[in-house]
């Protein structure tokens, strides 16, 4: 009978090979000499072209050095306007001025890192099962290819609210991309209601962070309109007294402000104006740029997505619930076979491991027994692993996006980009193709050579599954249905 | 009629085929799952049963996302404290996907199960699809 789990059984053969696997520690089957096997999270093992910091915690694209200049031009600017014109405007005026100020520019900078550092709205890769069956449906959906071999068109036509739109299939991540998703060239993922890859930002701006990226920009036309107008205030007031050189030279910083103020101004204002625009029509920039929705394509073209109302889309797109992250960044990779190996021993005792909390959740086989064995183990390991930023707890399915990493200084590396991407920060010009490349044609017949010749029930066979609680099971009942 | 399995007989049983279920977006990008009855389960499952656990899916997600003044008021809570709020507490967003993880769990013991089935939570497929493995027909005196 399964699940009979005590040391007591009869025969000390078993018995001691019953210890020896527990004390091994060994997570996979096949190798049960690893004794120092480390249990990864998914962040680590992350197939995009991202960069994790705070284990997981964080994720940003991978060239960040324009976000840093961001961040420095934001604070030398602030910096110089509360250290050299605030102490003027706060005895002449009104210390309401470098407090108001005080308050833009910590709103400025949290909605900046929150928008950096939250997932944007990752789709995850399609599981090689999901893959092959969409590979399946796609063959079947068209037809047998004859000897001039042409690829299949891979989309799927959908009607939106009386509208057409085309599902296109991403060779990349192997999914039917849902309706406004869009794959980034640049992190090398799907991205749900793909706004663009924002190098100031130094990330995507997609369907989890857009509401933080436009805060930024609101907030941050805001700040430079309050510190242009501010500092302009003070040279004036000073030339009233001294004369107009002289207030120049007592205070320098001024001219530098204004000089960043002037130009930042057009750029961020615009932008903002550009994306109230957007948000008040509930389009997407990707979606604006190629004119999806726009009335010049077709008499009957509107927007399906659109509540038709100009306050519901906006409370839509900033108010709306914010969904969570899709990748479970933190969670711990399961163990994968994925050849086909045969689990002739028992040493599959202790997979637990690396049991997920929320996997036991859903998969209700193995909520008892199998996971009390190893209970200890996989506690330990998680906290050993929780680093310097131990205020979330360890790998939670449904992890809200990450804090901003003002608690986790110690640990953000400062990168040297070789390139850094300096577009102009006018809108439609920073605003880098969305559009895939797509694999090179190599992938494509191995793809259908998937389809055609593997036999259903061979692709899922038993030792190539992904799921822990198969893997573990199998492993257990080998040795207590002795 | 196939023959019904206790959850520990499916520790023995073997995978035979896993069907997918898609997403629906015929009403936008909201999150639902197509109702069809995929033809493999046709042997296993009552149609009827089935469509009320995809429906009964797609209502808890719809709640999840659903834009109303409890939305607004969590959205405007939220950007006022700067999100901060939400190393308190959870969105209301992530308590309904525990409650349909709870809801997955109670269907797989009580119903699919027995049947040879399970049912996989989406969250863990991306919300992209209904992972439904199917589990080999055995005979329970191999036991």
């Amino acid at each position: 009978m399964t699940g009979n789990m005590h040391l007591g059984v009869e025969e000390p053969i078993r018995e001691c090979q019953y210890n020896q696997i527990c004390t091994h520690n060994s997570s996979t089957m096949d190798t049960p000499h690893t004794k120092k096997k480390k249990i990864k999270r998914k962040w680590q093992v992350f197939p995009g072209r991202n960069k994790f910091y705070c284990n997981g915690r964080i994720m940003m694209a991978k060239q960040t050095g324009v976000f840093y200049l961001t961040v420095v031009l934001i604070l030398v600017t602030s910096g110089l306007f509360f250290a050299f014109d605030c102490p003027f405007l706060a005895s002449n005026l009104t210390p309401a001025i470098p407090a108001i100020g005080g308050v833009l520019f910590i709103f400025v900078m949290g909605m900046l890192l929150r928008a950096s550092f939250s997932d944007p709205g990752v789709l995850p890769r399609a599981t090689p099962e999901e893959a092959a069956d969409i590979e399946r449906q796609i063959d079947t959906a068209n037809g047998p290819s004859g000897p001039g071999y042409r690829p299949p068109p891979r989309t799927r036509e959908v009607l939106i609210n009386g509208q057409t739109v085309k599902l296109k299939y991403c060779f990349t991540c192997k999914i039917f991309r849902p309706p406004r998703a869009s794959h980034c060239s640049l992190c090398d993922n799907c991205v749900e209601r793909f706004d663009h890859h924002c190098p100031w930002v130094g990330n995507c701006v997609g369907r989890r962070n857009y509401r933080f990226f436009y805060l930024f920009i609101l907030s941050l036309s805001l700040l430079t309109i309050f510190i242009f107008a501010f500092v302009i205030t003070h040279v004036i007031l000073r030339s009233n007294r001294t004369g107009f050189l002289s207030a120049l030279k007592d205070s320098p910083a001024s001219v530098l402000e204004v000089v960043v103020c002037f130009f930042s101004i057009w750029s961020i204002v615009g932008l903002s104006g550009f994306h109230t625009y957007l948000i008040s029509s509930n389009q997407t920039t990707n979606e604006d740029i190629k004119g999806s929705w726009s009335s010049k394509r077709g008499k009957g073209n509107y927007n399906p997505y659109s509540y038709g109302n100009l306050i519901t889309n906006c409370c839509a797109a900033l108010c709306g619930p914010l969904p969570p992250s899709l990748i479970d960044r933190r969670g711990f990779v399961q163990p994968d076979t994925p050849q086909p190996v045969a689990q002739t021993n028992g040493t599959g005792a202790c997979p637990s491991n690396q049991v997920q909390s929320h996997m036991a959740a859903t998969n209700p086989l193995l909520h008892s027994q199998p996971i009390i064995l190893g209970g200890g183990a996989p506690l330990q390991a998680k906290t050993s692993l929780g680093g310097p930023c131990s205020t979330l707890g360890p790998s939670q399915a449904s992890l809200p996006s990450s804090i901003p990493g003002l608690s986790c200084g110690g640990e953000l590396m400062a990168l040297r980009d070789s390139e850094i991407h300096c577009h102009h920060h006018l809108h439609h010009q920073h605003f880098i193709s969305p559009e895939e490349t797509p694999s090179p044609p190599t992938a494509l017949p191995c793809a259908t050579h998937l389809g055609h010749h593997v036999h259903p029930a061979q692709l899922f066979n038993p030792a190539s599954q992904d799921s822990l609680h198969e893997d573990s099971v199998r492993g257990l009942v080998k040795l207590s249905s002795v | 009629m196939a023959e019904t399995h206790s959850l520990q007989d499916l520790r023995q049983a073997a995978v035979a085929s896993k069907v997918f279920v898609q997403r629906d977006y015929t009403s936008g990008t909201i999150c639902k799952f197509q109702i069809k009855f995929p033809a493999e389960l046709e042997s296993r499952i009552d149609k009827q049963q089935f469509e009320e656990t995809i429906q009964t899916l797609n209502n808890l997600y719809a709640e999840a996302e659903k834009l109303g003044g409890r939305s607004y008021l969590e959205g405007c809570l939220a950007c006022l404290t700067a999100y901060t709020i939400f190393l308190c507490m959870e969105t209301h967003y992530e308590k309904v996907l525990k409650k349909i993880a709870k809801y997955i769990q109670e269907q797989n013991e009580k119903i699919y199960a027995p049947l040879g089935l399970l049912l996989t939570d989406p969250i863990e497929r991306g919300l992209r699809v209904v992972e439904i493995t199917i589990f080999e027909d055995r005979s329970i005196g191999s036991r």
